[in-house]
């Protein structure tokens, strides 16, 4: 019982913060938006993909790569609370450690959701239409974004200062942004690369979600699904170790 | 290692009965740790603080308001309960993590260094405030500490640390008996230590330059006696033993400048307030 309300404590903490940080908020979704309008107009005067303005087609690209690195980056916040022994606090307390961690998942993913949904607003303005199959499209998000929390928190863990995460994060955002086609479609790709974007559980995720709600899927939601649980159990496991193993 | 942050190297210890290696969640929950450094969420306010430490630490629905209330009110901030932490004081935030330490009605609570770095006025206060909560809720405290005057003013028991190990452990006042008196201090340019040396009623004698230091049982009564054995006398300060005096016996040096900053268990002294 006091695990439970241990759980909803960290995930209160974290939605609050959030909340309260309007710069976390505004930040989340000015730059996306400039994504879209800036380079999705300009790369769009040239051409566009399929039956997409290309605008239209990076859009799901663009939400994923917000909660992308939102969602990373929110394992910043572990090393934060580590600099004001704030960390502490929460771990001497009598709750255990994989509730910590789940806590704080719910939290990162609850941040992501909130900002995915401030981006669908726009969806209308690209062409896009609202449907129901939004709603599924959330669901794949959220199983997306776990695994990236999870990554962001285990970095989080181990490191000490916030610039060596910046640093650390930096390697691993931009690689799995970059090869996700969220900014170009992935069927004519040279070799190599379709190889990496096919390793990349990002790119299931972009899938997924462009699937649902443009209608257009290169693998088909059933794999999406299952490379992306299989993805999320992994990191939450590793989390978990990770979490257990943070020294005071 | 009692809180069960490090692992113990060898060996075992029991907390309020529990084992703190085979029952660490019982040992969290009898105890309540206040932090040398701050450790509330400065953008939470101060009753949210309270809260979040509330739900880990399980207290029941039923008496979380009100227990919350309670401890806010012992350190007089419940006027500011919705204001955020980072706008409170230093001394505002440590009270706040006082009353946190103390919200899951723990039966042990630590201090770490609780006055370190504040005002003289600020930590009278604090001490007032831990002298109110040692009365009002009946718990055993433990304070790290290097200012010896909290030490005696604070503490019923109190143990000396030296190189990680406890040298001595009793009352202020036994502790203070120990030194063997009062301590004269006279400064004078040509002392005449032979004739001083016949006095029995002298325990100590120490030359420092043009000061001499002497440890005397009931100073009061012999101060003419050795005033008048010594010589021309500059000036003389009679005073009764400190627990300054008392760490100098046991440790046989100075306070030394890395104490302020050791870990939690190299500091200089621990000690306890009545149960």
């Amino acid at each position: 019982m006091s695990e439970l309300s241990g759980l909803y404590a960290i995930w209160e903490r974290e939605i609050k913060i959030f909340l309260r940080e309007k710069s976390r908020i505004v930040s989340s979704v000015v730059s996306p938006v400039l994504w879209l309008f800036i380079f999705g107009a300009g790369m769009g005067a040239s051409f566009s993909v399929k039956d997409f303005s290309y605008q239209a087609f990076i859009f799901p690209g663009v939400i994923v790569m917000t909660t992308l690195f939102s969602s990373i980056f929110y394992g910043a916040y572990v090393v934060w609370d580590k600099k004001l022994d704030f960390l502490k606090e929460v771990l001497v307390s009598p709750v255990s450690r994989t509730t910590i961690f789940f806590g704080k998942v719910m939290g990162g993913v609850t941040d992501a959701v909130i900002q995915a949904g401030i981006l669908l607003l726009f969806a209308p303005v690209f062409g896009i239409a609202f449907s129901l199959s939004m709603i599924l499209a959330f669901g794949f998000l959220i199983l997306m974004v776990m695994s990236l929390v999870s990554i962001g928190l285990i970095i989080g863990s181990v490191m000490e200062s916030p610039e060596g995460f910046g640093l650390i994060t930096s390697f691993v955002n931009f690689p799995l942004f970059f090869l996700s086609g969220a900014l170009f479609p992935i069927d004519n790709l040279p070799g190599w690369m379709s190889v990496l974007i096919r390793l990349n559980p990002v790119t299931y995720g972009v899938d997924a979600i462009r699937g649902l709600i443009m209608g257009v899927s290169t693998f088909g939601l059933f794999v999406d699904f299952f490379v992306l649980i299989g993805f999320a159990a992994i990191m939450i496991s590793i989390g978990t170790y990770a979490f257990s193993k943070i020294k005071m | 290692m009692l809180a069960t942050l490090l692992p113990p190297s060898s060996g075992t210890a029991t907390v309020n009965g529990f084992d703190i290696l085979t029952q660490p969640h019982q040992v969290r929950r009898s105890i309540g740790i206040v932090f040398q450094d701050p450790s509330s969420d400065d953008l939470l306010t101060g009753y949210e603080n309270l809260r979040l430490h509330a739900l880990l630490y399980g207290v029941p629905k039923e008496s979380r308001e009100r227990r919350i209330k309670e401890v806010l009110e012992l350190v007089d901030l419940w006027e500011r309960k919705d204001d955020q932490v980072k706008k409170y004081s230093g001394g505002m935030r440590r009270r706040l993590e006082l009353a946190r330490g103390l919200l899951h009605n723990p039966k042990i609570i630590f201090l770490d260094e609780p006055t370190l770095g504040l005002d003289p006025q600020t930590r009278e206060h604090m001490w007032t405030y831990i002298e109110k909560l040692v009365k009002e809720e009946k718990v055993t405290i433990i304070i790290t500490t290097h200012y010896m005057d909290e030490a005696d003013r604070l503490c019923d028991r109190i143990a000396i640390i030296d190189n990680g190990k406890i040298v001595v452990l009793d009352t202020p006042e036994k502790l203070k008996q120990v030194i063997g008196g009062d301590i004269i201090r006279i400064k004078i340019k040509n002392p005449r230590l032979d004739e001083l040396k016949r006095l029995r009623y002298i325990e100590k004698v120490n030359v420092l330059d043009n000061t001499v230091s002497l440890t005397v049982k009931d100073a009061n009564k012999h101060l003419q006696e050795i005033l008048r054995v010594i010589g021309a006398v500059e000036s003389v300060e009679l005073r009764s033993p400190t627990l300054n005096d008392v760490f100098l016996h046991y440790t046989g040096k100075e306070f030394r400048q890395e104490e302020g900053e050791g870990g939690f268990w190299q500091r200089a002294m621990t000690m306890r307030a009545r149960k």
